[in-house]
């Protein structure tokens, strides 16, 4: 005997205001998602059947995309943490922004090496770093490569050799 | 069915083989076929996929909300979620399967390769881990070759000596709700709760359940359970919401083995007899269905399984028996003595429905 | 594979349906080992004794694909009268200086070559500021070792190929004893099945086993297909396991055909995009090596020095200019050497365990860590977040808050006092990121792959995605710095940095940026092909391989015709590099003639009516080269290679069974011993790889080899459950029940020996620290016998750390870094350690723990400086 709310069960996929074609974030296998948006939130993540990767099937992980984009436990907020201090604090984006900016070009100003000992051009800077990449999209790489190249920053890495 | 309708004499039918227990459920004669999950263990790879997609569809709270001990090992080989519950609607068991060296035959659903003895995938040599190091006989120096030839050949290295020989299998398979032609948890739910739904399968409707419990004994297979942070029971709905809208159930979509199958459950059991016959012609002759007999004790499953091994082995029970296979039988004997209780049982269990 | 890359083990799983057979070879028993058809156990780090044995196996029976090697491999090129074998000199090879640590590979040349320039994925260790530089070295010698220091574990197509100029001398009969193949054969003719067995521990039944299964099931109507992932990268040798399994598909003629090939499985979802278009210090877009101070004055040395002349790297000029287009527009210019000046030069190793040292030295000020946990992920922990704690920046973009930005506060290095959070100067600031679902790109899957994602929310509160962060911080340096006249701020103010941007956060268009990857021509219209570019500043392409993928102003990575609507190529899903081809070199799939090697293994083949290739796949040749094309004395570039030279990055065209050069540590993979050892090698009186990096400081202490103090073997991996760092997997409730805690993996062998009780606890010491972990004790786990000793293996899972819902000790913090030295990558996937029941020592009892262990095994002390 069904319930009016058994009677009137569907998938809440139906209710989704559109369904986005995406790509599993976790390996590299690179499997096909969709991802149902409803009021401009994600309300489920399944596998594409379209794929030739992977006709529509997710591993553990990549089943726990839904859960990985609406976690709780995920921060949205800058979060500061000033010299020698014991707690986060807030801060303002902008002002992160321009902080960081502004650490940049000084620690690429103290790092700046225009020759070595024999008089060769370097024109670098070895003041700052980067780590990270693997998991980022390739336009992403793209414009990290290009800015610290124009900086003179060689010193940039990613998950390739880990 | 309730057990009302049981006591009541409208009941349908509460074991033995039977066709069409949908329509036997009292939906109309066209009503979808009857749908289900063939889940071949021999191409299982543990992934858990369909434990969390499962979770992911159906909001299902994380298996240890109601336990003190959450994220703690079981023990259990890879299997940290234990048993199927309340919480864990699809549960993958992990089986590590110990046998003297060359007596294990089955192949995991592989073809005969004259690899291994049956071609089984194992982890043999090993086992005599009581030698103790010893620190004075690091290998002597000098030319390479001569250091080959210095060691004793006695057959002994790579492998362990052959007595001490162990071989390993490792058995996965997702564990589901059978959704069984005669199904004890709807048979024995006194509110309704629990239904036949028009493709054959049973499903709890949470808006009617009590949380009585009285489902949870009758499961035969130890399925259905009641969850604490909100009193109802729970179990597997094989996705009841999706299938109206033709999608197959997370679990199913998810498997990237395909060891999960959905569909009709004719096809099904037609693929799954295949299955078992190019098994077999391998040389896999471990391989079995499991919940495939109509014959069985709960006519046979809407959810059924090819193991590589008894049932036990798996922790699935060797013969279950739908609990209330004997009930008509019970109920006129406790009519004849006690109707007045009994009618007064069913009657509070009715009303409670309300 | 079904471990950590399952939904792509969906396709192994079909190949066992229909045949295949599944071999897995591994140390531990997996859930890729409980459906494979056959299981070998092994030791870790014993893998090219392995390979070594089935290229022994396939030389010594005479197995090879003859044809298949006559045809496309350098087999019979005469190797150089100077060359020694490891045979004749105690497991080194000519070339070593022994003061340096570094081989001169001038005596591995081919007879009848000049040596002089390998093209890209060109590694620079050259004047590695990790050793001691060796005395007065020649300019030439210096170049020959940077040159040396090549290598490929980017993966992907770079190429290898040395510069070599004049044509080898060859013996097409292959009894020259000189040619490759007869110097291969003698070298590797000590890894007998039994040398195999007792330096793996398998037993020589299996590997025969093995080495039966992968002969009989290659050759014109069978391919077989080797799949690899970290477990061959993470070792001081890890560039040499991958040419041992080269060496070993070319010879049996698995390469560049279907199903075939060596395949890596990457851990990442762009961690290929990532290094083709590489956040890498040493590469350039498309695997063009950084230029280096002494080397490269001009654009024209960089190109003399590092261009083959022939081959598709001899158009390296073309790729050259055309990136410097992209990134300097106008200001790039013949005159001013099209910007090349702009670019920074290299002039040693600045790989990430070295940007550590420098951290920890205060050389360097500022770190930003960007979908990256080192806190966790990276070997040696304590070095990672000594390296973080004396910044004088930090900036850590995740959507979860990870160890690496919480170490100030809760690191290990806290609880034991070598730390204290008040003395800790670092100013760290977190940034939320924009997850998967909140900004449009592509990632580059592990098969080359380049998928389009659709932006389907917006990225909630402070989250930004990473091409608006850098797109406005670049923005906001620029400003601060407009009107400057340092010249050294030129680079930055003439870069072309001008996307538009939509929405109300301006964000950048996507689909701009990977616009000018492709590439313009001179009339602003996309480019559809690499081999359209120019040198001559009248075309522009961001990363040369990816022209292509914007293929008339269509983005070519969001193609999704349905793989049930195409073929089994399906070619018309997203867009692979380069040129859409999905099998690299497939021109090895026809023979000399261009005919299919067998009907059943027919990829692509020279349609002679037509006059074309043509195929299932996109020909990896050009379209019209006729097989019996032979080039003309003094061809350069494609034009200098024949009809039947199918491997067209290489300046010979062939497929190289011997490295003349390209390779640090010698032209042929040798069995070395793990540096952290339980054995001795038994094949070799050479110890360990004599030119690996290591890092010889306080807080990097090593096991020393066969130590009695540490006499078990750990390997670190990932589980399904979680992934990587877990950053994305710990914080999440339905994976972190799936595998709650961290653990190790013992037989019951070692847990007798030891004491150890399934899930009680366990204490893993070694040089670097001691952790703990729950004790599951599985049969899975097997004690091998190794000559005459009993090795017992450890496996640690590595996903753990202190935040989060699931926590634990992070594997990672055992390990030290010592490296291959062709790819800088450190040996993480071997090492050696003590067991003890037991949780681990407190505070500041860990510390004196963990000496006492030291000094008991005669290692220096430890410490944080």
């Amino acid at each position: 005997m069904q319930s009016p709310r058994t009677k009137a069960l569907g998938p809440r996929t139906d209710a989704a205001d559109e369904v986005v074609k995406s790509v599993c974030p976790y390996c590299a296998v690179g499997c096909g998602q969709d991802v149902y948006v409803r009021d401009g939130r994600v309300t489920q993540i399944e596998g594409d059947p379209d794929s030739p990767v992977s006709r529509g099937r997710l591993c553990p992980k990549g089943s726990a995309s839904t859960s990985l984009v609406t976690s709780p436990s995920r921060v949205t907020t800058v979060r500061y943490r000033r010299p020698y201090g014991t707690e986060w604090e807030d801060l303002d984006l902008d002002t992160a922004v321009d902080m960081i900016a502004d650490r940049v070009i000084d620690a690429r100003r103290k790092g700046w090496q225009d020759t070595d000992d024999s008089g060769r051009v370097l024109r670098r800077t070895l003041g700052f770093s980067s780590l990270g990449g693997a998991t980022l999209d390739n336009e992403e790489n793209y414009l990290i490569k290009k800015l610290f190249m124009a900086l003179g920053a060689i010193q940039v890495e990613n998950q390739a050799r880990i | 069915m309730s057990l009302f309708e049981a006591f009541s004499g409208t009941a349908n039918s509460l074991s033995g083989p039977l066709p069409d227990p949908t329509t036997d459920a009292g939906w109309s004669g066209d009503h979808p076929k009857r749908v289900g999950f063939f889940t071949d263990t021999s191409v299982c790879i543990g992934c858990k996929a369909c434990e969390v997609a499962c979770k992911e569809w159906n909001l299902v709270p994380d298996d240890g909300t109601d336990a003190s001990d959450l994220y703690r090992l079981t023990g259990m080989s890879y299997d940290n979620t234990g048993d199927l519950g309340s919480s864990t609607w699809r549960h993958v068991a992990f089986i590590e399967d110990v046998r003297p060296h060359g007596s294990a035959t089955a192949a995991h659903g592989g073809q005969q390769t004259g690899f291994l003895p049956a071609g089984l995938p194992a982890v043999h040599g090993g086992g005599n881990g009581h030698t103790p190091r010893d620190a004075d006989t690091a290998p002597p120096g000098g030319g390479t070759v001569d250091l080959l030839s210095l060691l004793p050949d006695d057959g002994a290295h790579g492998q362990q000596t052959p007595d001490d020989e162990r071989d390993v299998r490792w058995l996965m398979a997702s564990d589901v709700c059978k959704h069984c032609t005669h199904a004890g948890c709807l048979d024995v739910c006194p509110t309704g709760a629990l239904f036949r739904t028009e493709f054959g399968t049973v499903v709890v409707q949470d808006d009617i359940c009590n949380g009585c419990g009285y489902c949870v004994p009758s499961c035969p297979y130890g399925v259905i359970d009641v969850r604490e942070s909100d009193g109802g029971a729970h179990k597997c709905t094989l996705c009841y919401d999706r299938l109206g809208e033709g999608l197959e159930p997370a679990c199913a979509k998810a498997c990237p083995t395909n060891s999960i199958q959905f569909g009709d459950l004719d096809e099904l059991q037609a693929a799954a007899d295949a299955r078992l016959a190019e098994l077999h012609g391998r040389g896999v002759h471990e391989a079995r269905l499991y919940g495939r007999d109509p014959d069985d004790g709960v006519g046979g499953d809407g959810a059924f399984f090819l193991l590589l091994d008894e049932p036990e082995v798996y922790g699935m029970p060797p013969d279950p028996i739908v609990t209330t296979r004997d009930l008509p039988e019970m109920w006129r004997n406790a009519a004849l003595t006690a109707v007045g209780l009994g009618a007064a049982v069913v009657a509070a269990f009715w009303g409670g429905r309300r | 594979m079904a471990e950590a890359h399952p939904v792509g083990f969906q396709w192994v799983m079909e190949a066992k349906k229909r045949g295949a057979k599944i071999i897995h070879v591994d140390p531990r028993f997996t859930r890729t080992s409980a459906v494979a058809d056959m299981h070998v156990p092994f030791r870790a780090g014993a893998d090219i004794a392995f390979l070594g044995g089935l290229i022994n196996y396939v030389l010594s029976e005479g197995k090879d694909f003859r044809e298949y090697v006559t045809t496309f491999t350098n087999a019979a090129a005469i190797v150089g009268e100077d060359f020694v074998d490891t045979e004749d000199m105690a497991g080194l090879f000519s070339g070593f200086n022994a003061e340096t640590g570094r081989y001169d590979p001038i005596s591995w040349q081919i007879e009848g070559v000049e040596y002089e320039a390998p093209a890209a994925g060109m590694r620079d260790h050259w004047e590695s500021d990790l050793r001691s530089d060796g005395p007065g070295q020649s300019e030439q010698g210096e170049l020959r070792e940077h040159h040396a220091a090549m290598a490929s574990d980017t993966g992907g197509g770079a190429g290898d190929a040395a510069n070599a100029t004049g044509a080898p001398v060859r013996d097409e009969t292959l009894q020259h004893p000189r040619c490759v193949y007869q110097v291969l054969k003698r070298h590797y003719a000590r890894y007998t099945p039994e040398a195999v067995s007792r330096v793996c521990g398998m037993s020589a039944e299996q590997f025969l086993e093995v080495a039966h299964a992968i002969t009989e099931n290659s050759g014109r109507d069978r391919t077989t297909a080797w799949v690899y992932s970290v477990g061959w990268t993470h070792h001081s040798v890890g560039a040499q396991y991958i040419r041992g399994a080269a060496i070993l598909q070319t010879l049996l003629g698995n390469m560049g055909r279907p199903g075939g090939g060596i395949l890596a499985l990457r851990g990442h979802a762009s961690i290929q995009g990532s290094t083709d278009i590489p956040t890498l210090y040493d590469l350039l877009p498309g695997y063009i090596p950084m230029p280096n101070a002494h080397l490269h004055d001009t654009l024209r040395s960089f190109l003399d020095a590092d261009a083959a002349k022939t081959g598709f790297w001899g158009n390296m000029d073309t790729y050259v200019v055309s990136l410097l287009k992209a990134w300097w527009g106008d200001a790039a210019t013949a005159e001013n050497d099209w910007a090349f000046d702009y670019l920074p030069r290299l002039t040693g190793d600045h790989g990430t365990y070295g940007i550590v040292r420098d951290q920890i030295d205060r050389k360097t000020y500022g770190y930003f860590v960007v979908g990256e946990n080192p806190a966790i992920g990276h070997a040696n922990g304590k070095m990672q977040r000594l390296g973080l704690a004396n910044l004088e920046w930090l900036v850590v973009r995740d959507m979860q808050m990870i160890e690496t930005a919480t170490f100030w506060k809760d690191g290990p290095e806290i609880e034991t006092g070598e730390l204290a959070t008040e003395d800790i100067g670092t100013e760290v600031f977190f940034l939320p990121c924009a997850n998967h679902t909140e900004k449009a790109g592509t990632f580059t899957n592990t098969q080359r792959l380049l998928q389009w994602r659709r932006e389907a929310v917006h990225p909630p509160g402070d989250a930004r995605s990473e091409l608006h962060f850098y797109f406005h911080l670049g923005k906001r340096i620029r400003e601060k710095l407009a009107g400057s006249t340092d010249e050294r701020d030129r680079p930055l103010l003439d870069l072309t940095w001008d996307y538009p941007t939509f929405g109300v956060q301006d964000e950048p268009d996507p689909e701009s940026v990977l616009a000018e990857i492709n590439g313009y021509d001179a009339d602003g219209e996309h480019l559809s092909s690499y081999t359209q570019l120019k040198a001559d500043g009248s075309t522009s392409a961001g990363c040369w391989i990816y022209t292509g993928v914007y293929a008339d102003g269509v983005n070519q990575a969001d193609r999704r015709k349905p793989g049930s609507e195409q073929d089994w190529v399906a070619a018309e899903w997203g867009w692979a590099w380069p040129a859409n081809r999905r099998t690299l070199y497939n021109r090895a799939s026809a023979d000399a003639e261009g005919r299919p090697w067998s009907e059943r293994k027919a990829l692509v083949w020279w349609d002679a009516e037509n006059e074309t290739w043509t195929g299932h796949d996109i020909p990896d040749f050009e379209a019209t080269k006729s097989p019996s094309y032979v080039p003309a004395e003094g061809a350069t570039r494609q034009d200098a290679l024949a009809g039947t030279d199918a491997f067209i990055m290489q300046a010979d065209g062939k497929a190289w069974l011997y490295a003349p050069a390209g390779l640090a540590d010698g032209p042929m993979p040798t069995h070395y011993e793990p540096v952290e050892s339980p054995v001795a090698n038994l094949l070799h009186d050479q110890q360990d790889n004599p030119a690996l990096e290591r890092i010889d400081r306080a807080w990097n202490r090593i096991n020393p080899s066969q130590s009695e103090v540490y006499p078990y073997v750990f390997l670190t991996y990932r589980l399904t459950e979680h992934h990587t760092a877990g950053g994305m997997s710990r914080f999440l409730p339905y994976l972190a029940e799936l595998q709650p805690e961290f653990f190790c993996e013992i037989s019951p062998a070692l847990a007798a020996e030891r004491g150890l009780e399934h899930l009680g606890w366990a204490t893993l010491i070694s040089a670097r620290t001691a952790i703990e972990a729950r004790v599951v004790v599985t049969e899975r786990m097997k004690p091998l016998r190794i000559g005459d000793h009993v090795v017992h293996q450890i496996g640690l899972p590595y996903h753990w750390g202190s935040n989060g819902l699931s926590t634990g000790d992070p594997a990672n913090d055992l390990l030290g870094v010592v490296m291959d030295p062709n790819v800088h990558i450190q040996e993480s996937k071997v090492a050696t350690c003590d067991i003890q029941p037991g949780r681990r020592p407190r505070g500041p009892a860990l510390l004196e723990f963990v000496e006492s262990y030291r000094r008991k095994a005669g290692v220096e002390p430890g410490g944080i400086t």
